[in-house]
């Protein structure tokens, strides 16, 4: 009763499909992100769509092709700036995604808006429609299917970017096409947390995960499944306890992550395995 | 055969090589050494095709060499990799066989075969299951000499491999580089030891923005090629007792 309950209303349940589908493939791309300690570049996507949906709903143009060029249009501006300076990945990441996000407010003011500034910061998943489920997961689909086809070409990429391109891999368009797949999942994490918390979905289970496990492909797997997780108690949470349901989803990631921490059986702060001196091993 | 011919590369404005020549035959063993900055990595990358050349040509078997990638694998220095990646061991070697398998490929019996092999040759099958994370410098160091024989490169180039290794697996990575070498691989091994661990080169190439000595061992290393190499830092290298260059 205590499960079901919530689900007379057909708002909870969209809710629910859509924190489903972000917590499922959100965690799969933000694995990614992690590997390459990049995790902030979620963060300036996320922020860097603003501008993209201002202007994409003044021209009355698709909101997710606004968001997804604007998105796309932060990670080449990061990279140049990397690449032809000496500034550090971490400033220009820093640079680009406050500039992105003044950009957006800029355009949101003078354009008059009348996109609603706070579903869009901190997630609107209670007014999920049934089209916006649609598209979120023709997304997802879209996105599985690459991270699927291409697993071994990101997975070399990731981990030896040079031994890849000395290998013969395009290592330029799988960077680019790992940004698009980041930039999809962060349109639809926008949907369920918010711009601001989306970075939540997109790291935090995955970080979870990389506590417990040994292989990238089972990282995205846990991954997802403390992703859904999240999300299904979140609303819960939200539902039973009258909270905000972003930042609850938020928090229960958060709670998972600590629990791992304290409590992986390999790398736990409480049960890890303590070095023995003279580990042949090692 | 791998041949170099007048091979220059510019560095955000600087010449960071200058008409390098080089050859390497079948199953020879050569160290490239140098100060830092001397270009090292640099030819390394330049070869490959990694970074732009300016002038010259790179030729494997009478082909340009960045059009036979398959045949050259490519060792990165320790600090490019991220050693607590989720990754495993034999997973790691089975990357040599991606673009073998191609795109959508699936390994094959061939290909796990081939990782199996190279595993055995240096001696890391037992580990094959275990995270990188919890291997020893020198088995990661081993593993991606694997990874190379998996992919069935021809041609090793290998980047500071004895970087940050001690004297017993400095020791086990050589016996490893004389199997491949038995196996008529060519490596080319970018370093900064200095010793007698430099006797055991076919070759030594003297590298400071040009070539200052190609020949053998104790004919590469005389004082006046170290001095050219190395110029003011030399007085510092000479002043360390532990120096045994001059004997070799």
């Amino acid at each position: 009763m205590f499960l079901l309950d919530p689900l007379r209303y057909e708002f909870m349940r969209l809710a629910l499909a859509s924190g489903l589908i972000s917590g499922l493939l959100c965690p799969v791309v933000g694995t990614y992100l992690i590997v390459q300690r990049m995790a902030l570049l979620g963060d300036v996507i996320a922020h860097a769509v603003l501008p993209g949906l201002v202007v994409a709903q003044f021209f009355r143009v698709d909101m997710l092709l606004g968001a997804f060029v604007s998105g796309m249009c932060s990670t080449f501006v990061t990279a140049w700036i990397r690449t032809q300076s000496r500034v550090k990945v971490d400033s220009a990441m820093a640079l680009t995604f406050s500039s992105f996000l003044s950009l957006g407010i800029l355009l949101f003011t003078l354009l008059r808006s009348r996109l609603d500034l706070e579903h869009l910061l901190f997630g609107d998943i209670l007014g999920t429609t049934l089209t916006d489920l649609v598209q979120m997961g023709l997304i997802t689909l879209l996105v599985l299917g690459i991270v699927t086809l291409f697993y071994k070409e990101f997975l070399f990429y990731t981990f030896d970017r040079l031994g890849a391109e000395a290998a013969g891999l395009p290592v330029r368009t799988l960077y680019v096409g790992l940004m698009a797949l980041i930039t999809l999942a962060i349109i639809v994490g926008m949907q369920a947390v918010g711009v601001i918390l989306v970075i939540t979905l997109l790291v935090g289970p995955a970080i979870t995960a990389y506590l417990l496990v040994r292989e990238l492909h089972q990282m995205m797997l846990l991954g997802a499944v403390f992703g859904i997780g999240s999300s299904v108690a979140g609303l819960y949470l939200s539902y039973y306890l009258n909270l905000p349901s972003g930042p609850a989803i938020a928090l229960v990631v958060f709670g998972l992550f600590l629990l791992a921490l304290l409590f992986s059986p390999t790398q736990g702060i409480l049960t890890r395995p303590k070095p023995t001196p003279g580990d042949p091993s090692r | 055969m791998l041949e170099v011919c007048q091979l220059s590369v510019q560095y955000r404005g600087l010449l960071a090589l200058e008409n390098v020549s080089l050859r390497l035959g079948d199953g020879e063993l050569v160290g490239l050494i140098g100060p830092n900055g001397a270009g090292k990595s640099t030819l390394l990358k330049a070869l490959l095709g990694l970074i732009p050349i300016a002038a010259g040509r790179v030729l494997f078997r009478g082909r340009p060499l960045p059009r036979q990638r398959q045949q050259v694998a490519y060792m990165p220095q320790r600090s490019q990799i991220d050693w607590d990646y989720p990754i495993t061991a034999g997973r790691v070697v089975m990357l040599g066989r991606t673009t073998a398998m191609g795109w959508f490929g699936k390994p094959t019996a061939q290909d796990q075969q081939r990782v199996q092999d190279a595993l055995e040759q240096v001696g890391m099958w037992a580990y094959r299951h275990r995270p990188i994370n919890e291997l020893s410098g020198g088995q990661q160091q081993r593993i991606f000499l694997a990874r190379a024989l998996a992919q069935g490169a021809d041609l090793i180039f290998l980047d500071e491999p004895f970087a940050g290794v001690d004297k017993p697996t400095e020791a086990l990575l050589l016996q490893v580089f004389m199997t491949l070498k038995s196996l008529g691989k060519t490596l080319l091994v970018c370093s900064h030891e200095w010793g007698p661990v430099l006797t055991q080169y076919d070759r030594l190439l003297v590298l400071n923005r040009r070539v200052i000595a190609d020949a053998p061992p104790h004919q590469a290393m005389t004082l006046e090629n170290i001095q050219r190499a190395y110029g003011e830092s030399l007085g510092a290298i000479l002043a360390d007792p532990h120096t045994p260059f001059l004997a070799c």
